[in-house]
């Protein structure tokens, strides 16, 4: 008898667990969802034409004419140079993890260093970036919001593409050594065409990173109303938009912040949903 | 004739093992960088900082409740104590749903339901901070203002940490739910990577022997993978204090040391990035800054450094 009831409280408790994790996982999954309705259901009012095809006109930030065409230009700009910048770099350091220092003590050197640099936050970078710029006497540009995106992208797009190109059939590599390729050939013609959909997923997941991001921004690249010429022009970028706005004491202002978000949100998932896309197409091309 | 085609060869075959070589070192330098750069970043915040440094003890920058940049105040206690309140409310509020998520993806879930929440949880990670942000303004203030606090007055509000302090939404409160949601993503990952290390012949040999799916996860998964789960969790708690706009935007930022739930408060990267603007004008002030800059740049480095040894531990073995 007692060892019927010992056995039914066990499988209680099994099932009360089980309903607490449901329960979790909705909650979780729900954020998203709510998130994701604030954002379209506050946003879509205010979202206009003009806002995504006009720069600021006099007295836009008093709630008259105009629309962030340099926010949106100035964003993909930077985060387009950050990324180019991030792809130079990351490349090699994945390849160089995968083909030269395959399970050696300066690998696993280089890969806490990245994880590290991964978790310092974006407002560390920003304010690096400013010390860099007192120091040389440089002033809030593109050039310098590029670089501390591209800071700030680097750990991101390594990682990924490392845990990526790990993934690779040792067979595949050890054919093509054993035709006499060199490591850095099969580098470069076996490797980046094999784990190419996964290469790009991880470009884009730092492309996405770096669009969004403004702690990182607000001290290197400035704010301005117009679209940046050259490399030395202040820069606005979305995510500052949406924020400057939001301060505004204006209420058609705030509107056209959470617009704003509503835009930086769209680009966002669009990025996202354009990397699964991409990497399940092109997953066709790969030796299976 | 054959002796020109096999010097030719050997130029080809010098030729590539040269570009090997090359490409090799060249490789391995640019490796260097990301090792460097911490050190860089480091050294660069610590001359900036230099000169408050030297003006002041540590332990008055650190101690001191004063901020009065203009009158040559510079006390960091409020601030430090609010990150680390906002920080606390955050990964309280996250990591027992972020676990229980994680245990239930890695052992009980059908591939169909990991390959729906992936997707969530990498969009919930995609999300940008200012979106979040957004978010918070729009629907957790009010949610802590016309919810929360009601729920608390008159009924825990006789205890300390819970009791409303302010008629307005804005506070650590709202700030620890918004970062309960963006730290989630990451805790998630990481535990359940943790989590799926242990080897499927330790849960058969438990789940053999008559016991139920909860209790080999009790006495089997969990002991075997806790520090794995420790050190996502400070993975996570790393990631919401050095997290910035979204919690500037709900938070309330006012510099007074926090002493409930419903308290406003002012976290370092608030600090730093509220006053970019204005740092140049008064003497010390961007040492200042970038001295809190430092600060929360050492905390990180530490926690990071650590739970990243233990996870790369971890995961090597499976």
């Amino acid at each position: 008898m007692m060892k019927k009831k010992h056995f039914e409280r066990r499988h209680l408790v099994e099932l009360l667990m089980k309903t607490i994790m449901r329960i979790a996982l909705i909650i979780v999954a729900s954020s998203l969802g709510l998130i994701l309705w604030t954002i379209i259901s506050r946003g879509l009012p205010s979202l206009t034409w003009d806002m995504v095809t006009q720069i600021p006109k006099g007295g836009y930030y008093m709630g008259k004419e105009g629309g962030i065409l340099n926010a949106i230009i100035g964003s993909i700009y930077l985060a387009s140079g950050g990324t180019l910048i991030a792809i130079i770099l990351s490349l090699p350091i994945a390849l160089y993890l995968q083909a030269y220092a395959q399970d050696s003590k300066w690998g696993d050197y280089v890969r806490l260093s990245l994880d590290v640099l991964w978790g310092i936050p974006s407002i560390v970078y920003g304010a690096f970036g400013f010390a860099l710029m007192i120091m040389l006497g440089m002033r809030a540009s593109l050039l310098a919001g590029i670089i501390a995106l591209a800071l700030v992208e680097l750990p991101i797009m390594t990682r990924a593409m490392d845990e990526v190109i790990r993934r690779m059939p040792k067979d595949l590599e050890h054919a093509a050594l054993a035709l006499g390729s060199t490591k850095f050939e099969v580098a470069v013609r076996v490797v980046t065409r094999q784990m190419l959909p996964g290469i790009i997923t991880g470009v884009l997941l730092a492309f996405g990173r770096g669009i969004g991001d403004v702690a990182s921004v607000l001290f290197t690249a400035g704010y301005t109303d117009r679209i940046p010429t050259s490399l030395m022009n202040p820069t606005a970028s979305l995510p500052l938009a949406v924020f400057f706005q939001l301060g505004s004491p204006y209420p058609e202002v705030r509107e056209r912040g959470y617009a704003a978000a509503l835009i930086l949100t769209i680009i966002v998932l669009f990025v996202s949903f354009a990397s699964r896309w991409l990497a399940s197409r092109l997953s066709k091309y790969s030796v299976k | 004739m054959n002796q020109t085609l096999s010097k030719i060869s050997e130029d080809i075959k010098s030729h590539r093992t040269k570009q090997d070589l090359f490409a090799s070192r060249t490789f391995f330098v640019l490796t260097v960088f990301p090792v460097l750069l911490i050190v860089i970043i480091t050294v660069a915040l610590y001359l900036r900082a230099q000169p408050i440094l030297s003006e002041y003890a540590l332990t008055d920058l650190l101690y001191g409740e004063i901020w009065k940049p203009n009158q040559g105040l510079f006390g960091f206690r409020p601030f430090i104590l609010g990150t680390i309140w906002v920080t606390a409310v955050g990964v309280i509020l996250s990591v027992p749903a972020c676990i229980l998520v994680s245990i239930y993806l890695a052992e009980y879930a059908h591939a169909r339901t990991r390959t729906i929440a992936k997707p969530i949880l990498d969009l919930l990670a995609a999300i940008p901070p200012v979106v979040y942000g957004v978010w918070g303004l729009l629907s957790i203030v009010p949610f802590v203002d016309d919810v929360l606090a009601p729920l608390s007055k008159g009924r825990l509000d006789s205890i300390p940490i819970l009791s409303v302090t302010q008629p307005t939404g804005f506070g650590i409160l709202a700030g620890g739910i918004v970062l309960a949601v963006m730290i989630a993503p990451l805790i998630i990952s990481v535990t359940f990577e943790v989590l799926s290390t242990v080897s499927n012949d330790l849960r058969h040999a438990s789940l053999g022997v008559g016991a139920t799916q909860w209790q080999t996860i009790r006495n089997i998964v969990i002991p075997q993978t806790l520090p794995g789960i420790i050190a996502a969790v400070v993975l996570g708690a790393s990631r919401a204090l050095g997290e910035t706009i979204a919690v500037l935007m709900v938070v309330g930022n006012v510099p007074k040391i926090p002493t409930s739930i419903f308290d406003t408060a002012y976290p370092l990267p608030a600090l730093i990035a509220n006053n970019y603007g204005e740092m140049m004008s008064i003497p010390l002030y961007d040492a200042a800054l970038l001295g809190a800059a430092l600060v929360l740049l050492v905390v990180i480095l530490i926690f990071n450094i650590l739970s990243t040894l233990v996870l790369q531990r971890m995961l090597r073995r499976k």
